[in-house]
């Protein structure tokens, strides 16, 4: 069976280049990047190569790049960093309810600390209102950090309008732009973030591999103790493998992004279009929004989204529904809650998210196994009517 | 063509993992399913109490079969159905306890879980048949046409009490590979199938509670809730309505218990009677447990549409009893009386009375 993988918000493959340019990192150039002897100081140089790479796609200085494990740790010492080194007594921050569990169980953790929190809702098209960001600002307000492409919906965030109303307030201001990165143009600067968090595997580079902006001047406390890396603010030897596949990953995707873009936009519009036109009661979630060109999030009403995922992937079509818990079972969406869905339309969502491998004949064989297998669950859920043409 | 694709509930023990190998090795196209029933990060203070690895959902038993299917080499997944457990396991138990009543979770869980919404969900996969590892047998009866519930061969092992609640339209869509098979037989093939889990022991307690300690799951699962509990503690009276002492919640009882009362009297006292409304334990002795009816509601009957007329038959009211000879008889709304032989010793509401004639399950209901 050939399969077909349109699940790229979860991860992607690491791209060949990527993989050609890590190689040499693992064994012929092993040398710890801290060493002072030429072993160490090929992987130094490799490093500050990667960490330019990886500036040049969010518009930053190299020198502002910390490089992480990944985006979950990105956002863990942005958001923990900044509040643990603020010396305030009182402290607010502001976040969004679409955020991924990487952030929202990061607020959740401080809010239990004492920490006064304020998630913000977000409009039926999955897009949170600038104004109600200035709205819940509050002198005693440290943070606000807003994702800047969603991972379930692909709904772009107002972060330049969110970035101004930060900077007028003197807050400092964190994105998570872990599924934009590589999707949308990034520039730090034009948007005024503070801090913003990128993941390697949603970018052709290898799981374990991530980094955080950190614009001078913002202070942050370390997660963990040890030497004095990443000019203190991660410590440990530095991934050189990782950070080199990273920084290859970082140069391809900005190269890429407009043809990619464009490309992915397309089949992505045909699949919708499609699906819409021939499966009923079917509808497109941030379909009204600004969204990144390659996700779908298609609400396939009188089904269980579960079954579905499910009966798919025995047909060879990978896609996914909500988030994934630890045993592997499927927990509903808070994201498609947060725009207003009810949890029977919830549950039967699915997100289809293309990527670089993927063709208009992938789109057409799957759009060949889709219909038939959405027609069979329904005709054994007791809740769905087939529908009959008026004359 | 394509083989028939089969759909196996994988608990992450013996039977079930063995139930896959099974059909795997015939040739079937087989893909396990995993149901998440149960969020052990809930009610953190109830899971503390169980031993490590006896978790209802608990990440090992998932992974289990999960190395189960990679070993065999067939598509698996967990599947999450802790809403529909609640709503029809969970809180139904919960109630049961706190109206008086010893309810068995399984015997709802397999009705109204494992064989309508996973029988369902494997039927929207493509599987039209969902195979599990209980120790009973389905046989079509070759005349009526309709499907039987049969005892397992090995008596040691038999659940049939477990699957009374079991409709036409579910028993002809479910496969028992087990009920030919003896506890010993089974190891075998999981030993022959090279399986993970071949040496893995039992585990006897209620999934979700598996600590076995039913009273402090309800109180941890109201405090939840935020409803708290409906019955304090209160009166322990004999059945002349003397008080004798005071209970600790009702919910803390079962008929027919006689440790953990409390009680001084000069000779053992057992719970007779559990009395919400007075919110009362009654108590006496040994001899006045005796029952000699008793009344059963709900009646699912597997042998026959509906019972006609008084029939002899064998009934069992708790997993491990000896089977009372007893003639049963049809009764208002759709239930049965049951006249036992010779009285039978705590019949305890809640419970299921079931009802045999030789190895065939003729059907069964609940002890009002």
């Amino acid at each position: 069976m050939q399969r077909i993988y349109f699940d790229h918000n979860a991860t992607t493959p690491v791209d060949r280049e990527v993989l050609a340019a890590m190689l040499p990192w693992f064994s012929e150039k092993f040398g710890n990047a801290s060493s002072i002897h030429s072993f160490g100081q090929e992987a130094r140089g490799a490093i500050e190569q990667a960490r330019g790479h990886v500036a040049r796609l969010v518009g930053s200085r190299p020198a502002d790049i910390v490089f992480t494990s990944g985006g979950t740790e990105s956002d863990n010492l942005a958001i923990l960093g900044l509040v643990r080194a603020s010396r305030a007594e009182r402290k607010h921050i502001i976040t969004t309810a679409i955020e991924h569990s990487a952030v929202l169980n990061t607020f959740q953790a401080l809010e239990a600390s004492g920490v006064e929190v304020t998630y913000l809702p977000v409009g039926r098209e999955g897009v949170v209102d600038p104004e109600a960001v200035r709205q819940s600002l509050r002198p005693d307000t440290l943070l606000i950090s807003v994702m800047m492409a969603n991972n379930e919906l692909g709904t772009i965030q107002p972060i330049e309008e969110i970035g101004r109303i930060a900077e007028q307030a003197d807050v400092w201001f964190h994105t998570d732009a872990v599924q934009a990165a590589g999707k949308v143009p990034i520039d730090v600067s034009a948007l005024r973030v503070d801090l913003l968090s990128l993941s390697g595997h949603k970018i052709y580079a290898p799981k374990g591999t991530g980094a955080l902006f950190v614009r001078s001047g913002v202070r942050i406390e370390p997660l963990v103790h040890g030497g004095h890396h990443e000019r203190d603010r991660r410590p440990g030897t530095e991934n050189a493998a990782g950070i080199v596949g990273l920084g290859r990953a970082a140069e391809l995707a900005l190269a890429k992004l407009p043809v990619e873009a464009a490309r992915l936009a397309a089949l992505r519009d045909r699949f919708e279009r499609a699906v819409l036109e021939r499966v009923p009661a079917t509808r497109v979630n941030g379909a009204g929004a600004v969204r990144v060109a390659n996700t779908a999030s298609i609400t396939f009403s009188y089904v269980e989204g579960e079954s579905l995922e499910i009966a798919l992937d025995l047909k060879g079509l990978a896609c996914s529904t909500g988030a994934a818990c630890s045993s592997g079972a499927i927990e509903p969406s808070h994201v498609l809650t947060a725009i207003g869905l009810e949890p029977a339309e919830a549950r039967g969502s699915l997100r289809f998210s293309f990527g670089r491998a993927n063709t208009s004949e992938e789109v057409d064989r799957a759009l060949a196994i889709l219909p038939g297998v959405v027609e069979h669950l329904r005709e054994l859920s007791p809740l769905y009517k087939k529908p009959v043409a008026i004359l | 063509m394509e083989s028939e694709l089969i759909a196996v509930a994988m608990s992450g023990g013996v039977d079930s993992s063995t139930v896959a190998a099974l059909l795997h090795g015939q040739g079937s196209r087989v893909v396990g399913l995993t149901m998440q029933l149960w969020n052990q990060r809930r009610l953190p203070e109830v899971a503390g109490d169980a031993p490590r690895g006896h978790r209802c959902c608990s990440l090992d038993d998932v992974y289990d079969a999960r190395r189960v299917a990679e070993h065999l080499g067939f598509p698996f997944y967990v599947v999450n159905f802790e809403r529909q457990f609640e709503d029809a396991v969970v809180r139904p138990f919960v109630a049961d306890y706190l109206a008086g009543r010893t309810p068995i979770p399984c015997a709802r869980c397999n009705s109204f879980v494992k064989f309508d919404d996973l029988l369902r969900m494997s039927r929207e996969l493509g599987a039209e048949r969902l195979a599990t590892g209980h120790y009973a047998r389905i046989r079509r009866h070759p005349s009526t046409g309709r499907y039987e519930l049969l005892r397992a061969r090995d008596p040691a092992k038999d659940q049939s009490y477990f699957l009374f609640g079991l409709t036409q339209k579910q028993l002809a869509r479910t496969v028992f590979p087990l009920g030919e098979m003896t506890k010993n037989e089974v190891r075998e093939a999981a030993r022959a199938a090279e399986l993970p889990v071949a040496e893995k022991p039992e585990s006897q307690e209620i999934c979700f509670v598996p600590s076995g300690n039913y009273a402090s799951f309800i109180e941890a699962y109201l405090a939840e809730q935020g409803t708290g509990l409906p019955a304090a503690p209160g009166e322990i009276t004999t059945a002349d309505g003397e008080i004798v002492g005071r209970h600790q919640g009702l919910h803390r009882y079962t008929v027919g218990q006689r440790r953990g009362l409390g009680l001084a009297a000069g000779h053992p006292l057992y719970v007779l009677e559990i009395d919400p409304e007075r919110n009362r334990l009654v108590v006496g002795e040994n001899a006045a447990l005796g029952c000699d009816c008793c009344e059963v509601r709900d009646v699912n009957w597997i042998a026959w549409p509906s019972l006609e007329g008084p029939v002899e038959a064998e009934v069992k009211i708790r997993h491990r009893h000896a089977l009372a000879r007893a003639l049963i008889e049809p009764a208002s709304s759709g239930g049965a009386r049951v006249r036992f032989e010779t009285p039978q010793r705590a019949v305890t509401p809640g419970q299921a009375a079931v009802f045999y004639q030789g190895d065939s399950v003729l059907g069964g209901g609940w002890i009002a």
